[in-house]
C-alpha cells in the first residue's frame, strides 16, 4: 500500500522521533502461523479469483457484454446496485462520447480513476492533533473493533512514540475487557476498565480523566458491538459520546466505525445509523485479507461521504494499514 | 427501498391484467425489479441469475387471470421459488441413538460462533440435555474466558486447556471427558478463520476427523455480502458442514447470504440467532426468510411472539372489550407493555407486511422513546381518567403533562389518537377490515403503507 501511517495521521505539533524503526513484531499476533506467507498466499488467491471474474481482458472488446461484466464485477465486490449503475453509466457515457478513447488500457485506467475518486471522498487524516486526542471506536458486533484498537495502539506507541491509553467501555460482551487488556499489554498501552455490566459512559469518563491526569497523548475508547437497529443501544452510544464531549470540548476528535469487508449492502445502513448516533468521521475496513473486497465502502463514500481511513489485511500487527484509494480501486478490479 | 417490491411489481405489471397473460416483455420488466431486490438483499449475483431464469420460465407459463393481480401472482411465484430454494421444510440436528452427540461449530471471525455455541447450549439444556462445551479457540485473546462466561449462563460445563494446547487435542480430550462425565451433547467452539487460510482450515478438517461430529454447523453472519458463496464453498470442502446457523438476524439485514449458501452448498439453514439474549435463538423457517428477503414481513413470527406474551383468556377478554367499545387506556397500557416485552418496536414493525417501508420514513416516529412517553402520560392519569379519557380537559391536561414531563399538546394527541383507535378497533372486531385512510390517520401519518394479506 502506498499510503503510509505518516500520511494518515495528523499529529499536530507533536514531536515524533525520526522514523523510529518499528521493533520487529515477533510474537505480536496470537499464534500467527507465518503471517506473511499466509498474507501473500491469500492476496494472490483473492487476486486470482478476481481475475477470473473480471479478467484483464475485460476491455479488449467494447460491447454490451463488456458493460454487463463490469457491472457483475462491481456487484460481486459488494459495491451495490446503485453505485455500480452510476459508475458503469458514467464510464460508458465517457467512452461513447469519445472523452475516453475506446481502447482497453485507457478505459481501464479511467475506471480506476473513477473508483479512486469515489474512494477519496472527504479523505482526511486521523486527527490526533489535540492533547489528549480522543478516538472513539464503534461498530456492529464481530467487525473487529477491539482487534483494530489493539493494532492502532501498537502503531502509535511503537512507531510514533505516543503514549496511549485504552478505555474498555465494552462492558457488555463477556471477556471483552480481558481481550482489550491483552492488546494493551502487547501494544504497551495503559488500560482503564471496569466491571462487566458497568455503565460504559462512566468507563469513558474514567479513561479520559486518567488520560488527562497522566498526560497521555491518545485515548482510544472501545465500545460494545451493537446492531445499528437497537435504538436503546444506539442512544447509549450517543451518551458515551456526550460524556466524552463534556470532559473535553470538541472530543472525540475521531470517531471510527469498523466495518467487516465481508459485509454486504447492510454495511451502508450500519454506517448511516452509527453516523446519526455519533457523527462518524472514518471507517476501519477489516478482514480484507479474505476474498471479500469491501466494495460497500464505495456506497458509504457516495451516500454518506464517510471515508475509509484504515484497512485490516491480516492478523499480524503490521497488517493494519492506512487506506489508499487507488490501491483499493485497483484491488477491486484485480490489478496488481 | 425495496420494501415495496410487491407494489413496484404491481405498478410495472398494471396493464397486464386486461390481457390476462404475461408477455415476455412484462416478465423481463418484472425480473429486473426482482433482480435488484435480491441484489439489494445480498443474494449472490450468480444465484440471482439462475433464480430469475427459473422464475421467468414459470411466470411465462402462468395464468394470471383470477382473483390475484399479475404483480401479486409474480410475487407469489417468486416467494414459492425462494422458499423452495431455501430448503422447503427445515432439517433438524441429528442426535446419536446412544451415547454422546457431538456438534462442531465453524465460521469466519466475528460471525458469532461463541455466542451461537452458548445459545445452542441453552436451547438443548432447556430440552433437558446435559451439555458440555469445548473451548478450542486458542487464538483470539480472551475467547476462552468468553465461552466460560456465556457457557455458564447457558447451564453448560466448559472444558478448556488454556491457549497453549493444540485445538485438535483439546477437542479429542474434551470428547473423552464428556463421555466420562456422561454428557448428552458436546459442542465444540472453534476459532474464527478465513476460508482461504489453508493452515487453519486444515486444523478444522483434523478436528472433524478426530472427533467425528454428528453435526457440523457453519455460522454465517446475516449481513454477509456477495462473498458468502466463496466462504460456504471453502468451509464445505474442509469441514463438510451439515447445516447453517444464521446469526445477527435481529438487525435489518435482509439475509440474502442465507439463500446463497443454501443454493450453492445445498445445506439447510437450521437455526437463526435473533437477539442479544441467550434465548434469542430459534429454528429457522425458510418461508419466513423468503418473505424477509422480499421485504414482505414475517407475520408468523410476530404471531408466535405475541402468543408467548398473551394468554388465550386475556386475548378473549380483550376481544370482548374491543367489540363493545370498552377498551380503556388502562387496557391499552397493559397491551403496550406486553407488546414491548416482545422486543424493540422497530423489530416488530419490520415483521409486519408493508411496515418495513414505514419504519424508514423519517417523519414517523415509532421508536421506543415515543412509547416511553406514551407510558409516562398514561401513568400520570388517575384510574378514572384512564377509563373515561373524555373527561381530560383543562387542568387535568395540565396536571398530566406536568406529571409526565410532556407537553399539553402531546397529552392531547394521545387522547385523540386513542379515541380514533377505539373506533377502529370496534370496527375491526366486528369483522370489518379497517379503511386504510382511517388507519393512516390513527398512525398520525399522511402516506399510507399498503397492507398485504397473506
Amino acid at each position: 500500500m502506498s499510503s503510509t501511517w505518516n500520511d494518515i495521521l495528523d499529529l499536530g505539533d507533536r514531536v515524533v522521533p525520526d522514523s523510529a524503526p518499528p521493533p520487529a513484531a515477533e510474537e505480536e499476533a496470537p499464534k500467527k502461523m507465518g503471517a506473511f506467507r499466509r498474507l501473500r498466499e491469500s492476496l494472490s488467491k483473492s487476486r486470482r479469483a478476481l481475475t477470473e471474474e473480471i479478467g484483464s481482458s475485460l476491455f479488449d472488446r467494447i460491447d454490451d457484454e463488456t458493460w454487463e461484466r463490469l457491472e457483475e464485477a462491481l456487484i460481486l465486490a459488494d459495491a451495490g446496485a446503485m453505485t455500480t449503475a452510476q459508475v458503469v453509466e458514467k464510464l460508458e457515457h465517457e467512452v461513447d462520447s469519445g472523452a475516453v478513447p475506446p481502447d482497453g488500457p485507457a478505459i481501464r485506467e479511467r475506471l480506476i480513476d473513477i473508483l479512486t475518486e469515489i474512494a477519496s471522498t472527504n479523505r482526511a487524516p486521523i486527527d490526533l492533533s489535540q492533547d489528549p486526542a480522543v478516538v472513539l471506536m464503534t461498530g456492529v458486533n464481530g467487525t473487529g473493533k477491539t482487534t483494530s484498537i489493539g493494532k492502532i495502539a501498537w502503531h502509535l506507541k511503537n512507531e510514533f512514540g505516543l503514549s496511549v491509553l485504552l478505555g474498555a467501555a465494552d462492558t457488555y460482551r463477556a471477556a471483552a475487557a480481558e481481550q482489550l487488556a491483552t492488546w494493551a499489554d502487547r501494544a504497551g498501552a495503559e488500560l482503564v476498565r471496569s466491571n462487566e455490566g458497568a455503565d460504559p459512559g462512566s468507563v469513558a469518563f474514567d479513561a479520559i480523566s486518567a488520560a488527562k491526569a497522566r498526560g497521555s497523548d491518545v485515548v482510544i475508547i472501545d465500545t460494545a458491538g451493537r446492531l445499528h437497529t437497537q435504538s436503546n443501544l444506539m442512544d447509549e452510544l450517543g451518551k458515551v459520546r456526550r460524556v466524552i464531549e463534556k470532559q473535553i470540548p470538541g472530543a472525540p476528535h475521531e470517531t471510527l466505525i469498523s466495518i467487516d469487508a465481508t459485509t454486504g449492502q447492510n454495511g451502508l445502513r450500519q454506517a448511516k445509523a452509527f453516523a446519526e448516533a455519533t457523527d462518524v468521521s472514518g471507517v476501519v475496513l477489516t478482514k480484507l485479507d479474505g476474498t471479500a473486497k469491501g466494495g460497500i465502502t464505495l456506497a458509504i463514500a457516495t451516500e454518506l461521504q464517510i471515508p475509509v481511513k484504515l484497512i485490516g489485511v491480516g492478523e499480524a500487527l503490521e497488517d493494519l494499514r492506512p487506506f489508499d484509494p487507488e490501491d483499493f480501486s485497483r484491488a477491486l478490479l484485480g490489478d496488481e | 427501498m425495496f420494501d415495496q417490491l410487491s407494489d413496484r411489481l404491481q405498478a410495472t405489471l398494471s396493464d397486464v391484467r386486461k390481457r390476462g397473460k404475461l408477455t415476455e416483455d412484462d416478465v423481463d420488466k418484472a425480473m429486473r425489479e426482482i433482480r435488484l431486490a435480491l441484489l439489494e438483499a445480498d443474494v449472490n449475483f450468480k444465484v440471482v441469475k439462475a433464480f430469475t431464469a427459473k422464475v421467468k420460465e414459470r411466470c411465462l407459463g402462468a395464468d394470471v387471470l383470477g382473483s390475484l393481480n399479475p404483480g401479486q401472482q409474480v410475487v407469489k411465484i417468486v416467494n414459492e421459488e425462494l422458499t423452495e430454494l431455501m430448503g422447503g421444510s427445515g432439517r433438524d440436528l441429528v442426535f446419536s441413538n446412544k451415547g454422546i452427540t457431538v456438534i462442531l461449530m465453524a465460521g469466519l471471525q466475528g460471525s458469532g460462533k461463541t455466542t451461537a455455541t452458548a445459545k445452542l447450549a441453552k436451547l438443548l439444556t432447556k430440552e433437558g440435555k446435559r451439555v458440555a462445551l469445548a473451548a478450542c479457540d486458542v487464538y483470539r485473546p480472551a475467547a476462552i474466558k468468553q465461552l466460560e462466561t456465556v457457557g455458564k449462563r447457558a447451564g453448560a460445563v466448559v472444558y478448556q486447556q488454556g491457549t497453549d494446547a493444540n485445538p485438535v487435542e483439546i477437542a479429542a480430550w474434551a470428547l473423552d471427558k464428556a463421555k466420562d462425565e456422561n454428557r448428552d451433547v458436546l459442542i465444540i467452539d472453534t476459532a474464527g478463520r478465513l476460508h482461504i487460510d489453508s493452515e487453519l482450515m486444515d486444523e478444522l478438517a483434523q478436528i472433524r476427523k478426530r472427533v467425528k461430529p454428528h453435526n457440523v454447523l457453519l455460522v454465517v453472519d446475516a449481513m454477509t455480502g456477495q462473498d458468502a458463496v466463496g466462504v460456504a464453498e471453502s468451509f464445505s470442502e474442509a469441514a463438510e458442514f451439515d447445516g447453517v446457523i444464521i446469526s445477527k438476524l435481529d438487525g435489518d439485514a435482509r439475509g440474502g447470504a442465507a439463500l446463497s449458501v443454501k443454493a450453492v452448498t445445498g445445506k439447510p439453514i437450521i437455526f437463526a440467532s435473533t437477539g442479544e439474549k441467550l434465548e434469542d435463538f430459534e429454528r429457522f423457517h425458510p418461508d419466513r426468510m423468503s418473505n424477509r428477503i422480499l421485504g414482505m414481513g414475517d407475520v408468523l413470527s410476530l404471531i408466535e411472539k405475541a402468543e408467548e406474551q398473551v394468554t388465550e383468556e386475556e386475548a378473549e377478554e380483550l376481544q370482548r372489550k374491543m367489540e363493545e367499545g370498552q377498551f380503556t387506556l388502562e387496557d391499552f397500557l397493559k397491551q403496550m407493555r406486553q407488546v414491548r416485552k416482545m422486543g424493540p418496536i422497530g423489530n416488530l414493525l419490520g415483521m409486519m407486511p408493508g411496515m418495513g417501508a414505514m419504519k424508514k420514513m423519517k417523519d414517523v416516529e415509532v421508536d421506543d422513546s415515543e412509547l416511553d412517553r406514551v407510558e409516562a402520560i398514561i401513568l400520570s392519569m388517575t384510574p378514572h381518567e384512564r377509563a373515561v379519557p373524555q373527561i381530560i380537559k383543562g387542568s387535568r391536561r395540565r396536571r398530566i403533562a406536568e406529571g409526565s414531563g410532556t407537553k399539553i399538546q402531546q397529552v392531547n394527541n394521545l387522547v385523540k389518537q386513542f379515541d380514533q383507535m377505539k373506533k377502529l378497533m370496534k370496527h375491526m372486531a366486528n369483522g370489518q377490515m379497517p379503511d386504510q385512510n382511517q388507519m393512516a390517520k390513527m398512525m398520525g401519518q399522511t402516506q399510507r403503507p399498503k397492507m398485504r394479506r397473506r
